[in-house]
């Protein structure tokens, strides 16, 4: 990763160590952090360790990043920061493409590469999305979602420092996405790539600042809230926003089904059951379609 | 013969024609869901200094929100398994607090409302069903649409949402495992008390470094449209 011009080979190799390196630090941290883990959450066997990266997240971007990115959305007008991130949208669609042919969606993956071409001659480099405006949708799709296509199980959480929420599975899939970034890779001299990659970051977090208010709007725990909703958004990604209903999202139809029993009025469509069920349970509870339905069957 | 015929068909638009008045008084939940987010838009766009305003903006929630809601089976289901534990006492109150919580949840999310387009989806279900999903996408230039999806149930007082999914974020499936721990450790009254706490503190926590930012940003962005 320095400057000097490596030959390929070295290149990886050097990359190789880092990944080893960098592993092997995780896994050590992760050992020290189970320890201290109460283990509530079969999802997140290593919540000590989470927890503690969370903290240091959370103290990082209340000291820095929030106000970086509070400053950012203050003094550039409106316009000016679309530019921004349609320029690192639109690089980021080449491997949105490329994901969306190894997940075997082919029709997405081409519109992918064909809002790149005509958003990069079009959208003078990028800063226009034309394409949406022609009804080339954008797509969200990462090596981890990707992974996650190919049957790769979540893995327990993880939160990564400044990256934030994660998993295993997307810590190898965001490990790849950066080895593929062509920021990453081929913007030099470094100092303007670590610039770049810095603009990026801060347009990210610019985008999020009105989701990170209403969190601490909403959160009790934070940490509990963040996680779920990670959890829930990667698995509705990787299912592209249909994902199969499972025993958590059962859960809520039995208990739901109780107030209403106690509720002065009868209410329908109490127990949240299949599509049949609530076609028989339906006349059951409104008088109207109880008159309905008994008298046609006369 | 035919005057049977006749008495029949009569009686049977007679049937017919009783469900089809109450079907007309009940707004359909696509429609429902259409008209209150342009309603309330409407009444962001006018009004440009609300966003800043907290009370100005939870008297909006309240007023034509809150209605549409059904918060017994909100907090029903954000509590899950628990809720059979409770008594009716404790349901009320629990009920109250999340809503609460809830209308203070929205008061921000609408404080966020700048220039976004909505995209109301055409509704995919059948007459006869009595729970259904309407979706909304938000689009906002130069960045993907994000889904808004209202889980909606039919009571003999409207439809009513009962659940929220922002880009396939259940709110109510959100709470749960919090709610579940903190009830295993101090019971139903413990995560009563830990909502009051959550209600009584400070609406809005600001920005760090910028104050003004979060609250004065919107204000001006929409002034600099017109």
């Amino acid at each position: 990763m320095t400057g000097t011009r490596a030959t390929v080979g070295e290149g990886l190799r050097q990359r190789v160590r880092a990944v080893v390196c960098a592993l092997a630090f995780i896994s050590l941290t992760l050992v020290s952090g189970c320890a201290t883990t109460n283990g509530s959450d079969p999802r997140d066997p290593f919540e000590g360790f989470n927890r503690a990266m969370y903290s240091f997240n959370d103290g990082l971007d209340t000291v820095v990043v929030k106000p970086v990115s509070s400053a950012y959305k203050t003094i550039t007008p409106d316009p000016v920061r679309t530019w921004v991130r349609n320029f690192f949208a639109n690089i980021e669609d080449v491997f949105i493409g490329v994901n969306n042919m190894l997940q075997g969606k082919f029709v997405d993956g081409w519109t992918d590469w064909v809002r790149f071409a005509f958003n990069s001659v079009l959208g003078v480099g990028g800063i226009n999305d034309v394409a949406s405006e022609m009804g080339l949708e954008k797509h969200n799709e990462d090596f981890g979602q990707t992974f996650g296509r190919w049957g790769v199980g979540s893995g327990p959480y993880l939160v990564l420092p400044l990256f934030g929420p994660s998993s295993v599975r997307d810590f190898a899939g965001l490990w790849i996405d950066w080895t593929v970034d062509p920021l990453w890779q081929y913007a030099r001299p470094i100092d303007v790539r670590n610039s770049l990659t810095f603009l990026r970051g801060v347009s990210r977090r610019t985008d999020l600042l009105d989701a990170s208010r209403i969190l601490e709007e909403a959160a009790l725990d934070k940490y509990v809230f963040q996680r779920d909703a990670y959890l829930q958004r990667r698995r509705a990604l990787v299912h592209d926003g249909n994902p199969p209903r499972d025993a958590s999202s059962r859960l809520r139809e039995e208990p739901a089904a109780e107030p209403r029993a106690e509720a002065p009025l009868p209410e329908p469509g109490t127990a949240r059951l299949q599509a049949a069920d609530l076609v028989l349970e339906a006349p059951a509870v409104e008088p109207a379609a109880v008159a309905a339905a008994g008298q046609s069957e006369r | 013969m035919f005057l049977r015929l006749l008495v029949v068909a009569g009686a049977l638009a007679a049937l017919a024609s009783a469900p089809a008045a109450r079907a007309q008084e009940m707004i359909a939940p696509d429609a429902l869901v259409k008209n209150v987010t342009l309603e309330v838009v409407d009444i962001l766009r006018k009004d440009k200094d609300i966003s800043g305003d907290r009370k100005k903006l939870v008297a909006l929630v309240d007023a034509k929100i809150v209605p549409h809601f059904n918060f017994t089976s909100m907090t029903a289901s954000a509590v899950g398994t628990n809720w059979s534990k409770a008594t009716p006492e404790q349901k009320t109150r629990l009920t109250d607090e999340f809503r609460t919580l809830m209308v203070r949840t929205y008061a921000s999310s609408i404080a966020a409302f700048r220039d976004q387009k909505f995209d109301f989806r055409p509704l995919r279900a059948k007459p006869t069903d009595t729970d259904v999903t309407v979706n909304v996408r938000v689009i906002q230039p130069g960045s993907e649409a994000v889904k808004i999806d209202y889980e909606m149930e039919k009571t003999p007082r409207g439809w009513k949402v009962w659940d929220v999914r922002v880009a396939d974020i259940s709110l109510t499936a959100n709470y749960r495992t919090e709610f579940a721990n903190i009830v295993r450790d101090s019971g139903v009254d413990g995560l009563i008390k830990a909502l009051q706490t959550k209600n009584a503190g400070p609406p809005e926590k600001p920005v760090a470094g910028a104050p003004a930012a979060a609250s004065e940003a919107p204000a001006s962005e929409m002034k600099k449209k017109r």
